[in-house]
């Protein structure tokens, strides 16, 4: 958990002056829409079907007890009370009145959040592991360097109008919860052959209409180097990414038609004339920012939480259902990561109510040190809870229904909001996720079918992660119809893959049967039932699954 | 839906001219009098291309009540009613097509 | 469009000269990279100050070897969402070491003040009047700084290590976590 202090504390507020001057003269008529657009995208305000949207920035994932009660205080007072979290870790507010936003952004900036760069041609949220600092295999807490970077990048006078957004993530664990493969710049932190830590620096990956992984421009990169090497991929980017077609305007166009070879060689010769600049980062500077972050103390002696924990489960098999579901291993004995599925049968993927909201923050006061985190499959993470308070954790989780035990199976859809609210949509994606989830309620079922992750976006700019879901559903349009295109054994994680398309799209009344389908048809072939969907599809192939699921149609 | 406003203009069927709200972002149809109205009943409805354009010109130009004014097809019931043409524009009248949670 | 310059508007004291056309002599110029480079060997010898118009498609490189003698060099923002000419005005700055006026023409409005003063510039072809007023004072909208650029403002890390150095720490938390013993 980080601590804001008087400067970031300042900047925010300045910003909801500015804000609230630039809102003021719109709607006098002095800054023409053209003018004012780039500006409130800038602070995350989009206009969509119904309203205006306002997405908020979480840093990292990582959110206190204090902040989430602001964010239900929001959703109460200035929208339609709930929220939706987002797949970078973000949260948006689907109906709020341009005249009341300056009102609502000083309300976050009371607990330090914003929504500043969370749209517009800049650096986005900077986003990680949804686990770091408590996941059993990590270097060392990524979300320092989410901090460093996060600003470093905020109100950056040369890249605040880029030819396009600007994506980065970082992982520094074994095991990739935070799609660095898939986003603009990903960072890798781990050890190099003598024990040193640093980034292996990726560029180029992306979703969308033309999907890439990224590509290794820099295997090891000491961690001094990170800002003046960044500053040298954005120059470069800045200067010669494409301006011309907003299609081709991301990184991975420019790494795609240069070579990432040649590329790098550009970055390079920048990043030579930036090495020993202000932006060297040295032990201090580290120091100063990682103080800031807080981390629990933990209590070291667990006693005799572990067999009292297992007398507990044998008493209450419901209970034991969502541990074995829902709860990972932590770091620290007694200790254990819970996670909050948002995804309960029928419903959107990713909404909180307000009620919900304050619950949860309730539940993390008593149980988690106060901190919440944000996954980018949209679900919630309470990650430092002590095994002896799981049982009445549970309890407080599931009456406000946020404990489906479905974490990872077929029912944990990704999906993005779209056409029911998206202006940029092609087709809706919110009823095709809350169907399946119908479908597919038997949770011994779905638990037969092992971990699955389906992710559905309404248009090709994939905000639903399509392209990496084991099953991906991307929403297309024919003839003022909704018709859906499917593809198979795509994966967002350290082996990332974008997934193939298996045929013509179908109507969307067929997309529930033909995840059947194709479902049926991976019970029926898979080796044991051991093998996972995808390790299925990656032994078989698409063939088996294109057969079935188009014989009929 | 490709995005309306990239749309070129054919009138091929009664069409509105549609836009949002500046101040709060609400769905609002340009009505004969050169005003806006959240009701699509009260939408000025045109049958060409011309009488489109000059619909969609009066609304472009009243850029501080509304943003992004476009062409929007409807369909006319009894009663004079106007109804939306598509499923977005169904989308805008009727808000998304589930419950919402919430309040 | 007006011209801001030194916190106020100001008068234009260099003519455009965008074709081949001779140049008025002893009166300040402003021409086009292409002449530039062209025809560097008699700008040198021009009687008064020379500037040079240089696009936001071309590497600062090739104006390097002139930034001793040039007096003005004018970047462009055709539209104000094409930020390239922010590079190259810290490339010009703080790589070239360039001293003489960097000016900033084109789609040059109040909001982006402080962004262009960050990046290096200290003069600019505003494009509405009403912003010329407002442009300095959209500069001071903020006071806080996290990223270093060659314009000397004092980052927020840098403070807050001379603050911890000098012993005087104030600070405000978020409330306070529990301990683990409750």
């Amino acid at each position: 958990m980080y601590r804001y202090d008087d400067f970031d504390e300042r900047l925010v507020t300045e910003r909801v002056a500015e804000f609230r001057d630039q809102v003021k003269r719109r709607l006098a008529g002095e800054l023409t829409e053209d003018e004012f657009k780039p500006l409130r995208l800038m602070n995350g305000v989009y206009l969509q079907l119904h309203a205006y949207m306002l997405r908020i920035a979480i840093p990292y994932g990582t959110l206190s007890s204090q902040q989430l009660r602001m964010l239900a205080h929001v959703a109460r007072k200035y929208d339609k009370g709930y929220g939706h979290f987002t797949t970078r870790q973000n949260i948006q507010f689907h109906w709020i009145k341009l005249e009341e936003l300056p009102d609502a952004m000083a309300d976050l900036a009371s607990v330090k959040m914003h929504g500043m760069q969370t749209s517009g041609n800049c650096i986005r949220n900077i986003t990680t592991d949804q686990w770091a600092a408590v996941a059993r295999s990590e270097v060392e807490d990524p979300r320092v360097w989410g901090e460093i970077l996060r600003q470093w990048s905020t109100l950056h006078p040369e890249f605040s109008f880029l030819p396009r957004k600007f994506k980065i993530a970082i992982t520094a664990a074994n095991h990739d919860r935070a799609a660095i493969k898939v986003h603009d710049v990903g960072l890798r932190l781990h050890r190099n052959e003598d024990g040193e830590a640093g980034f292996e620096v990726l560029v180029g990956g992306g979703l969308g209409r033309t999907a890439f992984i990224g590509k290794t421009i820099k295997p090891f990169l000491p961690k001094r180097h990170l800002l003046s090497y960044l500053e040298a991929v954005m120059r470069v980017y800045n200067q010669f990414g494409r301006r011309d077609n907003i299609y081709k305007a991301r990184i991975k166009i420019l790494v795609h038609e240069l070579g990432a070879e040649a590329f790098a060689k550009e970055v390079e010769a920048e990043w030579e004339k930036l090495k020993d600049s202000a932006l060297a980062l040295d032990d201090t500077s580290i120091a100063e920012i990682a103080r800031r972050f807080i981390y629990p103390e933990y209590d070291a002696s667990p006693g005799d939480d572990q067999s009292e924990l297992n007398a507990t489960l044998a008493a209450n098999p419901k209970f034991e259902t969502w541990y074995k579901n829902s709860v990972a291993r932590h770091r620290v004995a007694g200790y254990e990561i819970v996670t909050i599925s948002l995804k309960p049968e029928g419903k959107t993927p990713g909404d909180a109510t307000a009620e919900q909201m304050n619950a949860i923050a309730d539940l993390a006061d008593r149980y988690s040190f106060g901190e919440i985190r944000v996954g980018h499959e949209q679900n919630l993470c309470l990650p430092n809870v002590r095994q002896r308070d799981l049982f009445e954790l549970w309890r407080g989780l599931d009456e406000i229904g946020v404990a489906t035990p479905n974490v990872n199976l077929i029912s944990d859809i990704i999906a993005c909001p779209g056409l029911d609210y998206c202006s940029l949509a092609n087709a809706r994606s919110i009823p095709v996720a809350q169907e399946i989830t119908r479908r597919f309620r038997d949770l011994d079922r779905a638990r037969g079918l092992g971990r699955l992750h389906i992710n559905i976006s309404g248009c090709i700019n994939a905000c639903g992660h399509h392209h990496v879901g084991h099953i991906g559903i991307l929403g297309v349009e024919k003839n003022g119809e909704e018709f859906y295109q499917i593809t198979l054994g795509g994966r967002a994680d350290e082996k990332a893959e974008l997934g193939e398309l298996i045929g013509p799209a179908v109507p969307y009344g067929d997309v529930v049967d033909v995840v059947e389908d194709i479902v049926e048809t991976y019970l029926e072939l898979r080796a044991n039932p051991k093998e996972i969907f995808l390790e299925t599809v990656s032994r078989v192939g698409i063939e088996p699954f294109k057969e079935r699921v188009y014989a009929a149609r | 839906m490709t995005a309306p406003q990239q749309q070129k203009l054919k009138v091929k069927g009664p069409v509105v001219i549609t836009a949002n709200r500046l101040r709060d972002g609400a769905v609002v149809y340009r009505t004969a009098e050169n005003r806006w109205s959240t009701a699509i009943d009260d939408a000025a409805v045109a049958t060409t291309a011309e009488q489109a354009k000059a619909l969609l010109a009066s609304a472009a130009g009243d850029g501080i009540a509304a943003v992004d004014p476009y062409v929007a097809p409807v369909e006319l019931g009894p009663d004079r009613r106007v109804l939306p043409g598509n499923l977005r524009e169904r989308i805008r009248v009727h808000g998304p097509t589930f419950e919402l949670p919430g309040i | 469009m007006p011209l801001v310059k030194g916190g106020r508007i100001a008068d234009d004291r260099f003519v455009r000269v965008l074709d081949d056309a001779p140049l008025p002599e002893g009166v300040p110029v402003l021409v086009p990279a292409a002449r530039l480079l062209a025809d560097a060997g008699d700008l040198r010898r021009h009687a008064a100050p020379v500037g040079v118009l240089w696009p936001n498609s071309q590497r600062v490189t090739e104006l390097v070897p002139h930034l001793n003698w040039i007096a003005l060099v004018v970047l462009e923002f055709p539209k104000f969402k094409d930020g390239r000419a922010y590079s190259q005005a810290r490339q010009l700055r703080e790589q070239y070491e360039f001293r003489g006026e960097l000016r900033a023409t084109g789609e040059v409005l109040r909001d982006q003040s402080l962004f262009l003063h960050r990046a290096g510039f200290n003069s600019f072809e505003v494009k509405k009047e009403a912003d010329a007023a407002a442009f300095e004072e959209a500069s001071r909208r903020y006071s806080v700084f996290y990223q270093p650029t060659g314009d000397g403002r004092t980052t927020a890390l840098r403070a807050r290590l001379a603050r911890a150095r000098s012993g005087a720490v104030q600070e405000t938390d978020l409330p306070a976590f529990h301990s683990a013993a409750e």
